[in-house]
């Protein structure tokens, strides 16, 4: 007995861990997949009747919407972050003697709770009181910036609250492939008289491929996953203006009682995070075994 | 270095020169881009309501005060409740802190078994705790919102508990393997022939070796956990909120006058711990991240 519970401790440890998971996260995926093909209302029923409340989901213009603002909003996100995280890595690399410093400023936001960069935000672009009334202050009268408050903006003013927490990450991610290129590869071009922008178009960057690859899946899950940004930022609005599918999700289970929604967005929600994780994790994780 | 670009009539050291303060010019430009919000922040606190609406976003304090600050902590109104953010803040701070060291604990020794004590079948559980690591949480909202009603644990602290450690185990377990596996097996081989069994080595060579991974660890779960508001504003109830989901409610109150600076002094108390640790332990928060990121 004692000889077989020395043998299995690893198994027995490890047992509550695996079975933890899947219960919690592969038995509660099935769940919401079971329910999201039911008529659930307020309360969940188990009798499946197909695809009803994902024709309902694709009928409704709330959730057209929040895939439309899903669709903008990761787009900028994404490239906007990538770029200005670019930048500010290659300018980081030219030997700065105040880089730690800079950096660290740079990547402070990513500390900050979504529910306080939102609200920092919504106060930095308040109509009334912030940037539009500071820039007509110094005399530009005809000067707007209501983005927070106008439908067809408002998810543009969510675009820059999250690129300004999230591109010096993906300036920190960037900087760590910069400095891992072989020296000697840059060396012995600068011998040769390459310069530095072709350097870096011609070697450094694409040699940063894989990076660009995990940059653009963070940044990627990140957008699907939005939802205190917009929480704090517009609330959704004005009207449904800025809603995005976490949003919907959480206003069909907690407000309108409307479970099936709920879970049939959720499983959307997560065949979208599937579609571009899934290849990626399983390359890694062939690549680390091979 | 960044080169002189040729330019034939123009002393290449003063073109040298102008470009590094080019540079210089562009790296203070974002500097100031990103330290603009936290300033205002800071300054916004400690003007009145008055001197909020008179002048500019981005002037400093003509008169500091500290009112906001004190309202915010213990009389900032959310709906009808005026307690400020002072009990939240308690909130956060305990359910953080169990919810932090149980699972990093159980993170250390997950990684132990998946990278030192091989079996078989372990590798695809390891796959399948990465898998869960990116679902996105509200995949499980509903069943969990019904299965911590089961538990009685319903807008309770330790049922908040109970969900941060519950999808904080990919994280720490991952974080946890991936250092572990850097360490040759020849170590537990050669402990083994000296009759130490799987505790012993544990404790006695793999936790002093932990500190850098235990300190990862603890810095990713605090600020996860600490920021997160989607379990907070799911699984709480009036009087267990978490700091997040109250300075949610404080600023998006739509009852009285819209008090700015003190939504601002609130936003900072709501950040400030895990600002002091990236502050203080910076290093390990961005080695968290990284890891995080490109590895899971």
């Amino acid at each position: 007995m004692a000889a077989w519970l020395e043998r299995n401790v690893p198994r027995i440890l490890l047992a509550p861990s695996f079975l933890a998971v899947l219960v919690f996260v592969y038995g509660f995926i099935a769940w919401t997949a079971w329910v999201s093909m039911t008529r659930s209302r307020l309360l969940p029923k188990y009798e499946i009747e197909g695809f009803i409340q994902y024709e309902r989901l694709f009928a409704a213009p709330r959730w057209d919407t929040a895939m439309n603002n899903l669709f903008i909003f990761g787009a900028l996100f994404i490239v906007v972050s990538m770029l200005l995280g670019l930048l500010l890595a290659i300018l980081l690399d030219q030997k700065i003697r105040t880089e730690g410093a800079l950096r660290t400023i740079y990547l402070y936001p990513m500390a900050l709770s979504m529910i306080v960069t939102g609200t920092a935000w919504k106060w930095i672009m308040n109509p009334g009181l912030g940037i539009e009334a500071m820039v007509r202050g110094w005399g530009f009268d005809e000067f707007a910036f209501d983005w927070v408050i106008d439908p067809d903006m408002a998810i543009y003013a969510i675009v820059v609250a999250a690129v300004w927490q999230a591109s010096g990450f993906v300036m920190a991610l960037f900087l760590a492939g910069l400095r891992s290129v072989d020296e000697e590869i840059i060396r012995a071009a600068r011998v040769d008289g390459i310069p530095t922008w072709s350097i870096y178009s011609a070697i450094i960057i694409p040699s940063m491929a894989p990076i660009f690859l995990s940059a653009f899946i963070v940044l990627a899950h990140l957008a699907i996953k939005s939802f205190d940004l917009v929480i704090a930022l517009t609330g959704g609005g004005p009207g449904y203006a800025t809603d995005l599918p976490a949003t919907y999700m959480y206003a069909m289970a907690f407000s309108r009682g409307d479970i099936g929604q709920a879970a049939s967005s959720a499983m959307v929600m997560m065949t979208v995070v599937f579609a571009i994780v899934v290849p990626y994790l399983y390359s890694e994780l062939r690549a680390k075994r091979g | 270095m960044v080169d002189a670009t040729p330019a034939p009539l123009v002393n290449p050291r003063a073109g040298q020169v102008a470009l590094r303060w080019l540079l210089f010019a562009i790296l203070a430009l974002f500097a100031l881009f990103y330290l603009m919000p936290l300033f205002v922040m800071i300054t916004t606190s400690l003007k009145s309501l008055d001197e909020i609406r008179s002048g500019s976003l981005v002037a400093l304090p003509v008169q500091v005060t500290f009112e906001a600050w004190r309202t915010a902590w213990s009389s900032a109104c959310s709906g009808i409740q005026c307690e400020g953010l002072r009990p939240y803040f308690w909130n956060s701070v305990a359910l953080t802190v169990p919810a932090v060291a149980v699972s990093t604990l159980i993170g250390a020794v997950n990684g132990y078994v998946i990278a030192q004590w091989k079996f078989r079948g372990a590798n695809l559980i390891f796959s399948l705790m990465l898998f869960g690591c990116f679902i996105p949480f509200q995949v499980v909202l509903l069943p969990m919102a019904r299965t911590l009603g089961f538990m009685g644990v319903a807008g309770t602290i330790p049922g908040l508990i109970f969900v941060h450690v519950i999808y904080g185990i990919g994280f720490t377990t991952l974080f946890f393997r991936n250092y572990y596996v850097t360490i040759p097996v020849e170590l537990v081989k050669a402990a083994k022939v000296d009759g130490a069994g799987f505790f012993r080595i544990f404790w006695s060579i793999f936790m002093p070796l932990s500190l850098p991974i235990m300190m990862v660890t603890v810095i990713w779960q605090f600020t996860q956990i600490w920021n997160d508001f989607l379990f907070g504003v799911s699984f709480s109830q009036a009087g267990t909120q978490p700091v997040t989901v109250a300075l949610n409610n404080i600023v998006n109150s739509t009852t009285g006058v819209k008090e700015y600076n003190v939504n601002m002094a609130a936003a900072i108390i709501a950040a400030f711990p895990t600002l002091f640790v990236y502050a203080v332990a910076g290093k390990y928060f961005i080695r968290g991240l990284t890891a995080g990121s490109v590895k899971g």
